[in-house]
């Protein structure tokens, strides 16, 4: 048993609905009770889907266990079918069906459906959402292309010279994290390089498309977490080669850029003879973030401690980012995807910093707190923790709420991805710079409670009655340590807010330390030298 | 209507025939309840032992994570606790004991039954026994189901109440008691107008504190708030009490009413309960008046959901000249909707139990003006052309009494309003 407060993915069946809900003329119907439909808000709400999730649930009750649930599963399958008409149907069960044990899976199989049938085992006692999405794109794929796998040791042909190259694009998922941008940019990069997209799923594929998977030349993984196991397979059983580079960063697309090209048999330079990389110039680069990363006003975030946490694909190439694009410190790195924690592990030893693979929200907000970050990079879930700590942040990962899921265009991937995470990154911390200058002047006559706003200066007296930042709660003492004297603890207030937490505690720790009876003006400095930065 | 007399019913034998569906159900599970009942009891931790579905559930249907440390959580079951690797009974006293240790704020543990936990039959009661054995008198243990198999959405506040029966103190003192989970500030406005009509003492039930309970006995008067607390009232008639019935506090009518069935039980004069409540009619009425124009000669379909859906029914097509095509609810309890029923128009359907697509399938030939309904169905149904708004707003927006009658309404107004503004 395991006490949880939040969680960062759900059951394997909500991966799976992902899955068919990405997808035309699939349905999926879902031996499961009362109550498992609130998973359907999920795609209507917080991705705005404007249709049903094609998910049709059984609904059983306490009086049908007694009784015949194996026969309310083949009447909903049957009833689903007839309405719906799906060209491939997925047949699972929530947690509560797995202990009754009624195998819908093989009930569907041995009603003789006219379309592929895919039975989905999904075991909600040890996996989550993530392995169920991959797990169900896997098994979808593998039957729908069942009779179409060469004989082992076929030599894959060599693509005709009067045909450009294909690549699939696999992985985007609704409910993933910008899924619908970076497949439209993605899209748009291999066009520059003469290569065709020929099929893009799940996201808005039919199972005829899947079974057009192997016509292409190789695959794009965009989504190591929903698609690594397919583009696997498809290697294994098809000789399709796949790519490793996630396409997240100016760095990562030019490597990706690289890595296309050479498993299509193509020339990069018309893509990347454009690409300087190093030089201050806003044509270095078709991403304007590289000149942008390097204009002085940009100055001011050289070193910034930045906490990254989210899936594996996100968090790794964030914390990339981050170091070489955006000169921050990386000063924590992890992920909740225990399935790629071994990257994640690494990405650490890299960067200098301890992994922290964990799905214990509360670990993870210890973690950012221990490490005083000045941005976090994270999910809804650190969204919430760092407005608490009142650190900037933005979100780089699912899982998301309906506001990262924008109306404008607003890909992570590719060139305009990076100029997407520039801003986005970039805006939090411009928001506490003006925090800061907010808390530099607050003592200024003009920031009195009394003063009216600037531009309502005609009004006379205050439209907003409370001072417009109120001074953030002081941290809670160390135990153990010494009182502030009242200069002392003036001095600290003079420090910006946003390192006066890591201030107020490396000086407590000196002073317990020493033994020393108060803190002083003289011990506040005596610390930050002995601490330095 | 000021005077104390019960409402004219509208049709007069309460005997419209009911539409029975079973099917897939579009309803939330009795877990939900924990959203609103945590907020309500203050002192309180509702610890559900059940799966990552059960978390994810509450958490989707809470929204946002406000809380650092909610006072909800999830004991998820683990494959070792299946396999019998792990004795669960000691897994779960070893969560309780933590949770308590960390959260020394808490009075009352909630051990919430979920689907899985049923199925496995992990005896939460004999489990809150134990925990008591060790925890009292600092917490007290409870235990409930929420659990999709036995409870649909708002029964999860019935089942937790009717788990705190048991606990009320006796007392023989003619009392009222207000029965279902109302916000503080409700609360507050209903036990100013009892004050003022003389009805006293009034307690409510739940408390704002789970360790408050309300005394009960043979002189106490029930007065139930909430449609769907039916067996938690027949928890309250078996310990000697007696139910006042009445519409439900939804709009002017309903909320008069209600009032009248305690001012009756109190000998309230006619001129006294006149004097303390037309005042707040009339202040209602002009809320309810701005938006009639938005609702009035508007087709309603209820899909079921919160148990709210025949008051709300009634109260707008008595108050805000709606007509009702079909009213849906999870279930029929006749006992606490008997004063309700007379007042609904013959002409609506009355479904009970859901099979959703033959139901969406009705809501497409009736083309009805306003589609009220949970919200995985609200943008697939606007998406179609329909007006729609979600049903889960009612349970978590104060909407009895009079000072809420306006607030009522807007809420069914807002999608046509917004409809009238909008022109792209």
């Amino acid at each position: 048993m395991q006490l949880t407060l939040w969680t960062y993915e759900g059951p394997p069946h909500v991966g799976a609905m992902r899955i068919a809900t990405s997808m035309r003329d699939v349905h999926y119907v879902l031996h499961a009770p009362q109550g498992d439909t609130y998973a359907d808000l999920l795609f209507t709400m917080i991705e705005r889907r404007d249709r049903r999730p094609p998910v049709t649930y059984t609904t059983f009750q306490a009086r049908d266990l007694g009784g015949d649930t194996a026969g309310l599963v083949t009447r909903t399958i049957a009833e689903a079918y007839e309405r719906h008409q799906p060209k491939a149907l997925l047949v699972g069960e929530s947690c509560t069906a797995e202990l009754i044990q009624d195998q819908p899976g093989a009930l569907a199989l041995g009603m003789k459906l006219p379309v592929p049938v895919i039975p989905l085992d999904l075991p909600a006692y040890t996996k989550k959402e993530n392995w169920g999405a991959a797990e169900t794109f896997y098994q979808l794929t593998r039957t729908l292309l069942s009779d179409r796998i060469p004989a082992p040791g076929t030599i894959r042909p060599q693509r005709p010279a009067e045909r450009r190259p294909r690549a699939n694009l696999l992985g985007p998922t609704v409910l993933g994290f910008r899924c619908r941008d970076d497949v439209v940019e993605i899209t748009s990069l291999l066009e520059q390089l003469g290569i065709d997209v020929h099929v893009v799923a799940p996201l808005g594929a039919a199972p005829d498309d899947i079974r057009r998977l192997p016509e292409a030349d190789f695959n794009v993984d965009l989504y190591p977490e929903v698609a690594r196991s397919t583009a696997s397979w498809l290697q294994r059983s098809f000789g399709m080669p796949y790519t490793t580079t996630v396409p997240m960063g100016l760095g990562a697309t030019r490597d990706f850029i690289a890595e296309v090209a050479r498993l299509a048999g193509v020339d990069p330079a018309p893509v990347l003879g454009r690409e300087r990389p190093g030089v201050a110039r806003l044509d270095g680069s078709q991403s304007r973030m590289q000149w942008y990363a390097r204009s002085v006003d940009s100055t001011y975030l050289t070193g910034k401690r930045v906490f990254i946490f989210g899936d594996a694909t996100h968090a790794i190439a964030a914390a990339r980012i981050a170091t070489e694009e955006m000169g921050f410190t990386v000063v924590g790195l992890g992920t909740y995807s225990r399935e790629f924690a071994r990257d994640v592990r690494e990405a650490a030893q890299r960067y200098g910093v301890d992994p922290l693979i964990a799905d214990d929200y509360l670990e993870v907000e210890q973690a950012i707190a221990a490490a005083t970050p000045e941005l976090v990079l994270g999910t809804q879930m650190e969204r919430h923790i760092a407005k608490r700590l009142g650190i900037a942040c933005a979100v780089i990962s699912v899982p998301i709420h309906v506001q990262d899921v924008p109306a404008r265009y607003s890909p992570v991937y590719g060139f305009e991805g990076a100029n997407v995470l520039f801003d986005t990154w970039v805006h939090p911390l411009v928001m506490g710079l003006e925090e800061h200058l907010l808390q530099m002047f607050r003592g200024d006559f003009e920031f009195g409670d009394d003063a009216p706003a600037s531009h309502l200066s005609h009004a006379g007296k205050s439209a907003h009655p409370q001072n417009p930042t109120p001074e953030p709660a002081p941290a809670a003492s160390e135990p153990g340590a010494p009182p502030w004297t009242p200069d002392g603890e003036k001095e600290l207030r003079k420090i910006p807010f946003f390192v006066r937490g890591k201030a107020r505690r490396n000086t407590e720790t000196y002073a317990r330390e020493r033994g020393l009876r108060e803190i002083t003006v003289e011990t506040l400095y005596d610390a930050k030298a002995h601490f330095g930065r | 209507m000021t005077d104390l007399s019960a409402l004219p019913p509208a049709n007069a034998c309460a005997d419209i025939p009911v539409l029975r569906e079973r099917g897939q159900r579009e309803v939330f599970c009795g877990l939900t309840g924990i959203v609103w009942l945590h907020r309500k009891m203050q002192d309180a931790f509702f610890l559900v032992v059940g799966s990552r579905t059960c978390a994810h559930l509450i958490q989707s249907a809470a929204g946002v994570m406000i809380f650092a440390e909610p006072r909800f959580g999830t004991a998820i079951l683990t494959d070792r606790d299946l396999a019998g690797m792990a004795d669960a009974n000691e897994e779960l006293d070893r969560i309780c004991v933590t949770l308590l240790e960390r959260r020394p704020d808490i009075r009352a543990l909630f051990l919430v039954g979920s689907c899985p936990s049923e199925v496995i039959k992990l005896d939460l009661a004999k489990a809150a026994e134990r925990l008591n054995s060790r925890l009292l008198p600092r917490v007290r243990v409870l235990n409930y189901s929420g659990s999709g198999i036995e409870t649909t959405f708002t029964q999860g506040e019935d089942n937790a109440l009717k788990a705190m029966v048991p606990l009320l103190p006796a007392t023989d003192d003619k009392q009222l008691l207000v029965v279902g989970c109302l916000a503080d500030v409700v609360e507050d406005q209903f036990q100013r107008c009892f004050e003022a009509l003389g009805i006293g003492p009034v307690h409510f039930f739940p408390a704002r504190r789970a360790s408050d309970l309300p005394p009960v006995g043979r002189n106490t008067l029930v007065l139930p708030a909430q449609p769907f607390n039916g067996e938690t009232i027949r928890a309250l008639v078996a310990r000697g009490t007696t139910v006042l019935s009445a519409p439900y506090p939804f709009g002017v009518e309903g909320t008069t009413a209600w009032l009248a069935a305690a001012a009756r039980e109190w000998d309230v004069a006619p001129g006294r309960f006149a004097a303390v409540t037309t005042p707040m009619i009339e202040r209602a009425r002009k809320g309810l008046e701005r938006h009639r124009r938005h609702l009035a000669g508007k087709r309603l379909f209820m899909l079921p959901d919160s148990q709210l859906e025949i008051p709300l029914a009634r109260f707008l097509h008595r108050e805000m000249g709606m007509d009702p095509v079909e009213i849906g609810t999870p279930y029929l309890d006749r006992q606490m909707i008997a004063a309700e029923l007379p007042l609904l128009p013959a002409t609506a359907t009355l479904s009970e139990g859901q099979h959703l697509e033959r139901q969406l399938d009705r809501v497409r030939a009736t083309a009805p003006d306003l589609v009220v309904c949970g919200l995985g169905l609200a943008n697939p149904l606007e998406a179609e052309g329909f007006a729609t708004k979600w049903s889960i707003e009612l349970v978590f927006t104060p909407i009895h009494g009079y000072e809420q009658a306006g607030d009522l309404a807007e809420i069914f107004a807002r999608p046509s309003e917004r409809r009238a503004r909008l022109r792209v």
